[in-house]
């Protein structure tokens, strides 16, 4: 049954959608965070009103919160609400839930949002991706967040926690939730997870899983991502994604788990998953300039580095473009922490602002570096495929936008 | 010459290892090959011509500390080796520093210099001026060092705040650091050269790169 909303989340939900509407009519952005913010300021408790009633999925970590929330949202079938947009902080949730009463919601959180975001929403699933650096000069050091975390998991006593059982900090954060559905997907980042959250003695990593020598180790999972094969809570799933790389993989065994603990056939839902070809221009494969250029989103090292598996041998030619502008965090420091030695031998186009920044970084990396100081036109015969950082994707987004 | 990164799993967070990358890199494209060494939690500290520290966060830089402080490097400095460091590296090295839940950690003294909390962090380009020539990097500390009498700064401040907003690091016969984090030898390829020319004892051949380039944009930018 759905629950009538309080009068003033009423009258707080009518601003949301309708502020939306005036900034999408005035032309001013995708118009999900003003009128989030005009909401919110006529009842402060909205979200949680709004989420009253429905069954929600939060989905949280450093990197794949986009794509596993368009995954989870895909394979539920039938209406969701989505955050679609990338605003994850509430003012994106409050717009997503706004006007559609009842409908079940996927809605990806800011990792330091989460806490805030869980205790309004009283979320069915709450999916717990990874934990890696990312933005650093924002003082957003990955082990405070884990221990916020550790700390939310321990409050959420009618929520499944859907945690990535590979990634060491991941599990520090869960182990202290209730009910906990843990996944192996085999994450091949460790940069972040080298000393063990509990006792800082180093960590063992074998082919089994990751210990400590206090004891804390990895947990044994339900569902499991193997080269050939995904068991989801113990079931057997075909998965034929149209979305590339083993990363994509992992996050929807993610989506998959949070959709079976919400009752939903993890077969069928794969199935429909399979539907997911571009997420906000991830992936997407455009025509542009007279040439074809694809766009893959990389922000961080861990990201860098999955997305560098999937295009090195892309065919064609490769571009990536880095800014450090204040979304992207302004220091490009971390390009030294991306694997770009994998790249060795091939040639790159660098751009973006920070294009000197990276083509350095390329250089001793032993890459071929040209430095497109303007926008190159594609070439007619061979595809172009595009890795770019947060603002920079954006622009490649707009650029090359049909 | 061997040049060894120590404890980058502890030390590492700004992509520190950028520095090892670079000093071998150059040092290979003029033919005078550098063994690079990456010294790991369990491993002993290995002899070596040049050590590297860089930034961590609170928990990894005590326990860094705590490993140097077991292990020889002030031995093996006094010896001859040199040691270059960055951001927690630079903490690491003096007396005494503040982490978060201790106001006064024990450092590895090798340097009389003690770094206490300061006010607010320290986010945002640095600038420093480095006898007559501008290096160049970002900063990211919550801390405030201060040299005792008779120890050098490593560089005027020009912008951001280094040390203590007038100067940043230091410099004796064998150690050289700077709240400059990260791959700050990429940043600032002339620096590396000199680390290089320090280390080998004689002169280099120009080398030019790309990082040319990068430099002069990053001084445009952040000189005076």
């Amino acid at each position: 049954m759905v629950r009538r909303p309080r009068a003033s989340t009423w009258l707080a939900e009518r601003a949301v959608v309708s502020v939306n509407r005036l900034s999408r009519l005035l032309g001013r952005g995708e118009g999900t965070v003003i009128g989030g913010r005009a909401g919110l300021a006529l009842d402060p408790s909205l979200l949680g009103g709004l989420a009253r009633g429905r069954t929600v999925v939060l989905v949280s970590g450093t990197n794949g919160k986009t794509t596993t929330t368009a995954l989870v949202a895909a394979g539920w079938g039938g209406p969701v609400a989505v955050n679609d947009t990338g605003s994850n902080m509430v003012q994106g949730h409050v717009a997503a839930l706004a006007g559609r009463p009842g409908v079940p919601a996927a809605l990806e959180v800011d990792e330091s949002w989460l806490p805030g975001i869980a205790a309004a929403t009283r979320p069915a699933v709450v999916v717990l991706l990874n934990l890696s650096r990312d933005q650093l000069d924002r003082a957003n050091e990955v082990r405070r967040v884990a221990l916020r975390w550790r700390d939310l998991c321990a409050t959420l006593t009618d929520t499944v926690v859907v945690a990535n059982a590979s990634d060491p900090l991941v599990a520090f954060a869960a182990e202290t939730a209730p009910s906990v559905a843990w996944c192996d997907v085999a994450t091949p980042w460790r940069l972040d997870a080298v000393s063990c959250p509990h006792c800082t003695a180093p960590l063992t990593f074998a082919p089994s899983g990751w210990s400590s020598t206090c004891g804390f180790a990895q947990p044994p999972a339900t569902t499991v991502l193997s080269e050939g094969s995904l068991r989801v809570d113990g079931i057997e799933v075909d998965l034929e994604l149209s979305l590339p790389g083993a990363v994509n993989r992992a996050n929807a065994a993610f989506a998959l788990t949070a959709l079976a603990r919400v009752g939903v056939d993890p077969r069928a839902a794969a199935t429909r998953m399979a539907s997911v070809r571009e997420v906000a221009g991830r992936y997407a494969r455009r025509r542009w300039r007279g040439g074809e250029v694809r766009l893959v989103l990389a922000k961080n090292p861990a990201g860098f580095s999955a997305a560098l598996e999937e295009v090195a041998d892309a065919p064609g030619d490769l571009w990536i473009a880095v800014n450090a502008r204040m979304a992207d965090g302004r220091d490009p420091s971390w390009l030294y922490d991306v694997p770009f030695e994998r790249l060795a031998g091939r040639a790159v186009t660098c751009l973006g602002e920070r294009r000197l920044d990276l083509a350095t970084r390329l250089d001793y990396g032993g890459v071929d570096v040209r430095v497109g100081d303007a926008v190159p036109d594609p070439p007619p015969d061979r595809p172009v495929t595009i890795v770019a950082n947060y603002t920079a994707f954006q622009e490649w987004n707009a650029r090359t936008a049909p | 010459m061997r040049v060894a990164l120590l404890y980058p799993e502890l030390l590492g967070t700004y992509g520190d290892g950028g520095n090892a990358l670079v000093l071998a890199e150059r040092a290979r494209r003029r033919r005078r090959p550098v063994e690079l060494e990456t010294v790991t939690l369990d491993d002993r500290l290995p002899p070596a011509d040049l050590y590297l520290l860089g930034g961590g966060e609170d928990g990894p830089q005590r326990l860094a500390a705590d490993l140097l402080r077991r292990g020889d490097l002030v031995a093996r400095v006094a010896d001859g080796a040199r040691v270059f460091a960055v951001c927690a590296g630079l903490q690491v090295l003096g007396t005494s520093f503040a982490v978060e839940g201790d106001d006064r950690y024990d450092g590895v003294g090798l340097v009389a210099a003690t770094t206490v909390r300061g006010e607010r962090r320290s986010v945002g380009d640095l600038a420093v001026r480095v006898g007559g020539r501008l290096l160049v990097g970002f900063e990211n500390h919550g801390g405030v060092t201060r040299l005792a009498e008779g120890v050098v700064p490593f560089g005027e401040v020009v912008r951001g705040r280094g040390s203590d907003g007038r100067h940043d690091g230091f410099v004796t016969e064998r150690v050289v650091a700077t709240y400059a984090h990260g791959p700050v030898l990429a940043l600032n390829p002339w620096f590396a050269d000199e680390l290089l020319t320090s280390l080998l004892g004689e002169p280099l051949e120009p080398l030019a790169t790309v990082a040319d380039r990068l430099y002069a944009e990053r001084c445009a930018r952040l000189g005076p």
